[in-house]
């Protein structure tokens, strides 16, 4: 039998159905693969090992009784550490939430479990999801596993390097601003942001709760459609949880793009953009036109303003929703301080990082008095500009094509002495967390010196179907998802 | 007008973040730098523009006033810095 | 110089639901600290809300009720500020589009005038934790029961000139909304407290003073002495030369005053905005038809239908109005006796005075009304006179269970009406007291009292007071 590390979660799921491997052996096999790679790789947090060994032993039982019929139950899966597990520690990679360990799971955390899959670990991410290479994490930066002096990308660095790095099998990852896309293109894997609304966020620690939304990070499309129809669902705890019907994505996947029209923005192929990745992602389109795309140019003339968009929203959400913590109720509590006032400064101060308390400063200032209309307001307004736009493309076109991120995974401290350059590197992907779109990253080639690179599929709100169906179709035709790491890690 | 400084100080004071004065300048040339980038959305015309802070247009998402079991005090104070058996602690609140 | 006194109201109210406004958890009062939380009014990460029906139903209710235009689309927005007694350290509340703008009340003063007061707008929101002071150490205790209890928050324009105006609006508002059976609004408990903003200005000036903004004080007494502190304070700094300074300060009802709350206060600058995890709301003109149409009497309502149908006075008619239970209890015996005048009289008179000598509240009062129209009739029939029916009052106050008919039957206290048997008594009285008639014939005709009462005592009271009139007059005038 191949290793199960090569596997797919769904071959991995048939290979425990079939009886060829229990799920604890699988687990056990997840364990040995962190233990082995992740020093170098920096893509767990926390390790759940006794845990997901017995919780294994259970859902292997339940398995041979027939009880649960997922094709993933019994597959290990991780989890980035803003999704809240009951019992399990989750720190947003921050030094502030300390030991923090939720009294309760968040809904997506329960889907996985009643689907029998097993939670071996928490995944390391940037501080709050706040940042684009991972960096920004309190336990380090996540380390791009096809070569470690690089980026994982981020937020969802973690989750993107551990499938990558075959150190998970796949995982769950959230994205505000192209936090699952972005680093599944850096690292190889594919990412899907869903629907604004398509997942439940309940238990997910908010960073700009009207953009943040939960999805799989895997090594390929057909895993993401089969955990997308875990997660996906209407859930009373999450009002924006949207209360409609998924199909069955996994069935519907085979579509094919044939009579599909697909839009390729002109603006993302001009300046900034790096020649390797033009030429990647035009060949990828290339193929999607030979399997009968209509592939044709259309046009974003408000590409430039959807960073500032986004980056005014998201801060002054993540502003009010990171001011809870205050040295209080959980985490972590200054020494030093005298007075309630100080005990918040110092607790606050000493607990973020630098980029986080930069956000939360910026929000802060966009929702301040005599800034509020100028920012905050005006941002909404553009919102609205933005998600129309999208709107009439889609009343043409079936989906939109483009890259993933302007280039391949930069070098670790790079991007981190350039803000503005990291906040750009969001520049393809904000936009469907502004219009809430589903969005999808695969891989679809290398650089020049073999970096991943990824091509973005956006379709229209509730547009999954068509977007995975493309992807789907594109990775029936080429093998670049399934290329793993080279030299020692393989 | 204020001053950038001031600003840079006044939404920390808001945001209890502490910034000593190292901290302080560097907030004021980054966060410059961003608000500068941001304003560039002062150029584009949104007269008559609804805001917009829901892209779907559901409404009326509520549940029946029916009571559930709270959580154990355990599970709710189990996280705390500083507690008592039945509640945190904080700094006094007033004198 | 005279000085005009400005006065507007925040007035918060609890709404009466079972379960908070945006989780499960129970809103009932008085529980160990921290023992009605749950993760989403804990505070905890990664929690969302949920908007509970009844709150909304609730809010709508009272937004008709003080004839407010109810805003058909609203939403929640964020009010953000960093206090232990709020978990999230934003308080979900409406700040851009609350449910209901411009309203009006009219509510009537204690020394019976009528007066307008206008209202800017109600929002819906939550209610914050409780901080327990350590009496020792420099810690406080935070309780988050109350958090997340559902709220709504009356603005007012600054529409009040004294605390008798203050006091008539909020009289109007506690009863209103105890009407409605959307909030217990018990003041001692917390469920409905003012903050009171107060300047003053000179006498004919339409230029409004700076204000002073006294919160969360939650009782009339301590509204009315804090108006009359304040309004005081102003008035004495402005003669002496000086500014009232714009700033929140604390009414230490103990001390009879308030304080400066001049702590370092941080920027005020509470950076309002959307709130991302609630959807808006659209309210229906059939929920808004539905609910106007369920709307019960209110008080003022029934103030002016007890004084033109019953010819009440004003101010009875506003005593028995002031409290549903108290209007239920006379219109459901009123009814079944056909009597209001008399039952009133009655509510007025004895049973006031009762309440007040047990302290007994209208909610705990235990009067059958069937019980209670017997007895008017077995009065008006003259079948008990009055001196019998203050005791027999005295029985259906204490009781549920009492019977009128029976207790009257079996105690033998039908009143007598036999001439005859009155005359011979009297006879009796008369001649046993050959002095006390001397003292009448010779013009101290304050001694038939005298001849009144022994009568009477010997007829064990139960007597026809008119007929013992007549015939101890009668009597006296013969008797040599
Ligand atoms: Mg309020
Ligand atoms: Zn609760």
């Amino acid at each position: 039998m191949e290793d199960i590390l090569n596997m797919t979660a769904l071959e991995l799921g048939s290979a425990i159905k079939r009886g060829e491997i229990s799920s604890p052996e699988a687990v056990a096999r997840v364990f040995d693969a962190i233990e082995t790679k992740d020093k170098a790789i920096n893509a767990y947090i926390t390790l759940n090992r006794d845990q997901a060994l017995e919780r294994a032993a259970v859902v292997q039982q339940k398995i041979e009784r027939d009880e649960l019929t997922s094709p993933l139950a019994g597959v290990p899966v991780a989890i980035k550490d803003n999704i809240c597990t009951k019992g399990i520690k989750t720190t947003c990679a921050s030094k502030i939430l300390g030991d923090f360990t939720p009294p309760y799971s968040a809904t997506v955390t329960q889907k996985l479990e009643t689907a029998g899959m097993v939670i071996c670990g928490k995944l390391n991410m940037d501080e709050f999801a706040m940042g684009s290479t991972n960096e920004t994490s309190y336990y380090g930066p996540v380390k791009n596993p096809f070569d470690t002096s690089r980026v994982s990308g981020g937020s969802s660095g973690g989750a993107a390097a551990a499938v990558a790095a075959r150190e998970a099998v796949c995982a769950l990852g959230s994205d505000t601003g192209g936090s699952i896309r972005q680093p599944a293109s850096y690292c190889g894997v594919t990412g899907l942001k869903p629907t604004y609304g398509a997942v439940s966020r309940y238990g997910l620690i908010a960073y700009a709760s009207s953009l943040d939304q939960i999805g799989p990070v895997a090594r390929d499309v057909a895993d993401c459609a089969a955990i997308l129809g875990i997660i996906c669902g209407h859930d009373p705890a999450d009002s924006t949880s949207l209360d409609i019907s998924h199909p069955d994505y996994t069935a519907v996947l085979d579509g094919g793009v044939r009579g599909m029209k697909i839009g390729l923005p002109r603006e993302c192929f001009e300046a900034g953009l790096d020649s390797d990745v033009a030429d990647r992602v035009r060949a990828a389109a290339d193929t999607l036109r030979g399997a009968g795309a209509v592939v044709e140019e259309v046009s974003l003339p408000l590409l430039d303003y959807v960073v500032p968009t986004y980056c005014i929203i998201a801060s002054a959400e993540a502003s009010s929703n990171l001011s809870c913590f205050d040295g209080i109720k959980y985490g972590m509590r200054s020494r030093n301080y005298d007075g309630l006032t100080d005990l918040y400064n110092a607790t606050r101060s000493e607990g973020f990082g630098d980029e986080v308390k930069k956000r939360i400063l910026l929000g802060t200032f966009v929702l301040s008095s005599g800034y509020y209309d100028a920012y905050y307001r005006r941002a909404l307004q553009v919102k609205a500009l933005i998600k129309n736009h999208f709107d009439a493309i889609f009343e043409k076109y079936d989906l939109i094509v483009c890259p993933t991120s302007p280039t391949t995974a930069p070098r670790l401290g790079e991007s981190l002495s350039d803000p503005l350059k990291m906040y750009l590197s969001d520049i393809f992907t904000a936009s469907a967390n502004i219009a809430g779109l589903p969005g999808l990253s695969v891989p679809c080639g290398f650089d020049r010196v073999g970096l991943p690179v990824g091509m973005q599929i956006i379709g229209q709100r509730l547009g999954e179907v068509k977007v995975l169906s493309a992807g789907y179709a594109y990775q029936q035709l080429t093998s670049y998802h399934k290329t793993a790491p080279g030299g020692d890690l393989r | 007008m204020r001053t950038a400084k001031e600003i840079v100080e006044y939404v920390a004071e808001l945001s209890r973040i502490k910034l000593d004065e190292d901290e302080t300048e560097k907030m004021i040339k980054e966060l410059g730098e961003v608000i500068e980038y941001m304003d560039i959305l002062q150029g584009l015309d949104t007269e008559g523009v609804e805001p917009m802070s829901h892209v779907f247009p559901i409404t009326n998402v509520m549940r029946e006033d029916e009571v559930t079991p709270s959580f154990e005090r355990e599970d709710i104070l189990r996280n705390a810095p500083e507690r008592t058996d039945e509640t945190l602690v904080v700094p006094k609140t007033i004198e | 110089m005279t000085w005009e006194t400005v006065i507007g109201l925040e007035v918060h109210v609890e709404l009466a639901t079972k379960s908070k406004i945006f989780c499960g958890c129970s809103t009932e009062f008085g529980g160990a600290p921290n023992t009605h939380c749950c993760p989403v009014c804990a505070g905890m990460p990664g929690t969302l809300p949920v908007l509970n029906k009844k709150v909304l139903e609730y809010a709508l209710v009272a937004g008709i009720a003080l004839g407010c235009k109810i805003n058909r689309y609203n939403k929640f927005d964020r009010k953000n500020y960093f206090y232990p007694d709020l978990p999230k350290a934003y308080q979900i509340s409406q700040l851009y589009l609350p449910f209901a703008r411009d309203g009006r009340v009219e509510y009537v003063t204690r020394s019976g005038q009528k007066k307008v007061a206008r209202i800017r707008e109600i929002h819906m929101e939550e209610d914050a934790g409780k901080l327990i002071h350590s009496p020792y150490g420099d810690v406080s205790y935070p309780d988050f029961n109350r958090c997340g209890v559902p709220l709504i928050e009356i603005v007012s324009e600054p529409d009040f000139r004294d605390s008798e105006e203050v006091l008539g609006y909020l009289m109007w508002l506690k009863s209103t909304f105890e009407y409605l059976g959307i909030s217990d609004v018990r003041m001692e408990e917390g469920s409905m407290r003012a903050d009171i903003n107060l300047s003053v200005r000179p006498g004919g000036s339409d230029r409004f003073g700076v204000r002073t903004e006294m919160k969360n004080i939650n009782s009339f007494k301590a509204i009315e002495r804090a108006i009359i502190d304040e309004s005081k304070r102003q008035i004495e700094l402005l003669e002496a030369g000086g500014r009232v300074i714009q700033e929140t300060r604390k009414w230490d009802d103990n001390k009879g005053r308030s304080f400066s709350m001049r702590t370092k206060e941080n920027a005020q600058d509470y950076r309002y905005f959307p709130e991302p995890n609630i959807p808006p709301i659209l309210i229906s003109e059939e929920l808004l038809r539905t609910l106007a149409e369920r709307q019960p009497e209110l008080a003022h309502e029934k103030r002016e239908r007890y004084i033109r149908e019953y010819g009440l006075s004003d101010y009875d008619a506003g005593l028995l109005t002031e409290k549903k239970a108290l209007a239920e209890l006379f219109e459901r015996t009123a009814d079944l006796c056909s009597d209001p005048k008399e039952t009133a009289n009655w509510m007025l008179g004895d049973m006031m005075y009762l309440m007040n000598r047990d302290s007994v509240t209208a909610e705990e009062l235990n009067i059958d009304p069937a019980q209670f129209a017997d007895f008017v009739i077995a009065v008006r029939n003259g079948i008990i006179n009055r001196t019998v029916a203050k005791s027999v009052f005295e029985k259906i106050f204490a009781s549920h269970d009492f019977n009128v008919a029976k207790y009257i039957e079996e105690n033998n206290l039908r009143q007598i009406d036999d001439a005859g048997r009155i005359r011979r008594i009297a006879s009796e009285v008369i001649a046993e007291n050959p002095k006390t008639v001397a003292q009448y014939k010779s013009g101290k005709t304050k001694v038939f009292a005298f001849f009144i009462g022994q009568t009477m005592r010997r007829l064990q009271g139960k007597a026809n007071p008119s007929l013992v009139n007549e015939i101890v007059t009668e009597l006296l005038n013969h008797a040599d």
